[in-house]
Parts: structure tokens; sequence; C-alpha cells
């Protein structure tokens, strides 16, 4: 009689809780393969990418480094379109910031559920555990990912399976409940242990998360953003842009971003046909986006602060080369603005 | 066996590891594709991703603002 070669599809988010629950399910005979959602959101490689003063960090993608160590292959999917319906209307509400949890995770469970459907997959592995985050990892919110998901009982947490439910793969004895695991609450010492045990020295544990929108100061842009809109809603590169550089809104009708270093101004330079842009030509200068409908007056305003932000700031006056979306290119020469007429609240 | 070409300028990582993933698809074992990348991720992302999916990493060229990856459909 030859048995079937289970197949088991995890969730890799590059984390460690996500690479032990894969490795458990492998250790246990199952074929695992992992998938990794790209919702624009992600903090992975991005800053560090842009930046040169990052250039010594790693630039791994560290979904795909975990799916080394496990010897297992990674699908990364592109979800930026149909992730824009969990951002702007997640019916579990918002946690500390704009990061949607609850949803996020509905949602990627279901997509994987489709996913192992088309590839014929038999259940789902995820890393989370009860207790470990305080939004979408709590005992109450198991289910409901499980059932809205449409995943049901082919959904298994390795990590935590003891204390849930029995599932499918367990009650099938695809898979022994008794090596499986009882972790709970923020305590990341099992985890650490797990890891040491399986000879797993270096993995990724990154302190914000690796969501953007769990990040207070992103957030906030992406409220101005919707502000400034006059709508809840995006574009991919609206979301890429809210990563780089310092944004300052003098006025509810336009907003700055400005490059801060080399990197940041590199990754810009890519927007200048989109956007109408400011540049000090007399001095060393940032690269200025204009996001908005500024007037010729606001425009003025707009080179002050370039002028502000370039190695000319302290001199009478410099000259600022201001570009429209069209190509139309002019010369103005300005007072740079003094440190002190920025107010705070122009900083998004 | 045919060799093929990407261009995934301006994508951020893991874009360009998602276009290639799509381009593959289309593609037939022993196929050849050389992917243009400006992300100094790709450098890393894609000869991962070759490991971990079986395709051969054949070259990685790095010019000043361009980076040319080379690869064949395992």
């Amino acid at each position: 009689m030859t048995t079937i070669q289970r197949k088991a599809v995890a969730l890799i988010s590059g984390g460690l809780d996500s690479m032990l629950a894969a490795k458990v399910i492998q250790e246990q005979g199952i074929h695992v393969e992992g998938i990794n959602f790209y919702t624009g959101f992600c903090v992975e490689g991005h800053t560090h990418a842009i930046r040169k003063r990052d250039a010594d960090k790693v630039k791994r993608n560290n979904a795909l480094w975990v799916a080394e160590q496990l010897g297992i292959k990674l699908h990364i999917i592109d979800i930026i379109e149909e992730y824009k319906n969990v951002v702007l209307n997640p019916k579990h509400g918002y946690g500390q910031y704009l990061n949607p949890c609850l949803d996020c995770k509905i949602f990627m469970v279901k997509k994987a559920k489709e996913w192992a459907d088309e590839q014929g997959f038999d259940f789902i592995i995820t890393g989370e555990v009860i207790g470990q985050r305080p939004k979408s990892q709590r005992k109450v919110t198991m289910p409901i990912i499980a059932s809205q998901s449409g995943a049901e009982d082919r959904l298994l947490r390795p990590l935590c399976a003891k204390n849930l439910p029995i599932t499918v793969p367990e009650r099938e004895g695809w898979v022994k409940r008794e090596l499986l695991y009882d972790f709970s609450g923020r305590n990341r010492t099992p985890q650490i242990n797990m890891a040491k045990g399986f000879g797993l020295n270096d993995f990724a544990q990154p302190a914000g998360g690796c969501c953007f929108l769990t990040n207070e100061h992103y957030s906030k842009k992406l409220a101005d953003l919707w502000q400034a809109k006059g709508k809840r809603d995006y574009e991919f590169d609206d979301i890429m842009l809210l990563k780089i550089g310092r944004h300052l809104r003098p006025k509810p009708n336009f907003k700055l971003i400005i490059g801060r270093e080399e990197g940041e101004n590199l990754f810009l330079e890519g927007y200048r046909k989109q956007f109408t842009h400011l540049k000090v030509i007399s001095h060393m200068s940032p690269l200025v986006l204009v996001d908005g409908e500024p007037s010729a007056q606001d425009l003025a305003l707009a080179a002050q602060i370039t002028a502000r932000y370039s190695q000319g700031k302290d001199c009478e006056k410099v000259e600022v080369q201001i570009t429209t979306q069209s190509g139309v290119s002019w010369v103005m020469p300005v007072v740079p603005l003094a440190s002190n007429a920025i107010p705070e609240t122009w900083y998004v | 066996m045919a060799n093929y070409e990407l261009n995934a300028k301006g994508l951020l990582c893991p874009m360009p590891v998602i276009k290639v993933q799509q381009k593959i698809q289309q593609l037939s074992k022993g196929d050849i594709l050389m992917v243009y990348c400006t992300d100094p991720g790709a450098q890393f992302d894609l000869p991962a991703w070759c490991r971990v999916h079986g395709h051969t990493l054949l070259a990685v060229q790095q010019q000043p603002h361009e980076i040319t990856i080379s690869l064949r459909v395992g």
C-alpha cells in the first residue's frame, strides 16, 4: 500500500514563528511550501535598498532567506490591488494605528487556501501563537480567522495547536497532535529555545513588525493622504512615497516630499515626470516633489522651503529650479526660509 | 531553448522577484532569462529565489545604476 504524500502551504512572513511552524510540520514528513504576500506595506528591504546610509544593512528578503533555511519553495504573491479593500474597509477595525491586523490575517489565510486548492495542497500552516499579538492573535480571534477565511479546520497552527480544537491534518493522522505545541503569550523564550533545538541561529525579529501600517508615523502620513485626497483611497505610488523622505504640508492643497539623502533623492528622481519638482541649482540640494495643486504663490513658498533644506540655507539668496509635470522649467531666486519659520504642524 | 529578457528597472524588491516568477511560468526548462534591475536588493533576492526553486543563476553583472541577472530555467 502506498501512502499519499500530504502537502501543506505555510504562510511565511520571514519572522521566527512562521519559520518554526513550517519546520515543525516538515519534521513530521509533510511536504511544505511557503507563500508570502506582498501588500505594498511590507517593511522588507525597501528603505534599506533606497537609503545610502543603510548601505551596510542586510538587504535580504527574510521570507526567501527562511525558505532557504528550511529547503522549501517560496511563492511570493502580489496582492497590492486586492489588499486595498482590507486597508480601506476593515470589517474588524484597526489596531493601534491604521493596521487592520485581524482582517489582514483573514485575507491572507483566505488567499493561501485558494492557492492550496488550486495547487492540490491539503492544509495551511501559520505561525500564530495565542496571545502573541493584541489584535489578531488572541484566543477569541483564532476561530474567527479559521471560519472567515474559509479554511476552517484545514488551518493548523503548529505552535499553539494543543490549545485549539483538533484540525483535519491531526484528525486524519497526517500529523501527530502530540508532537505539536501549546505556546501562548508574548514570551519569546519557547520559540528561541525551539529555534536553537533545530539549529536555527539566525532569524529576523523586527521590533516594529513587518508592516508599515503598524508604524505610527507612517499611519499619520497615510491619514494625511486620505484627508488631502478627500477620500480614503490610495495608489501604489502613494504608499511607496509615504516610506520615503521628509513630508511637509504647508497648506491643505499641497505637500512637499523632500529627499533626506542621496539614496532617497535617487529614488525620488524616478517620480520627476509625475510631479512638479524643485531643486536648488546654486548649491547642493535635495530633490523636492510637490504633491497637490499649488498656486504660483505656493510654489514660491515651496522654493523657499527647498532652499532651507539645501546647503545654501544660510545664504542671502539661492536659485531654485522649478519644473512642472509637463516639463516647463524656470529658475526662481529666493531667500531660504528660516528654520523657525517652519512650524511643527507642517511636518506630516 | 530560447533567450528572453525582462525589464524590472525601477521596481523595488520583492517586485523584481514577483515579475521573474510570473515570467518563468511562461518559459520552458533550459530557457535563459536576462533580468534588468535597479534595486540593489535584487542581486540578493533573485539568486536566493533561484536556489529555492531549482533554477540556475548564470551571472550577476553590476553597473553603476543597473544590475543584470541571467538565469537558466530549471
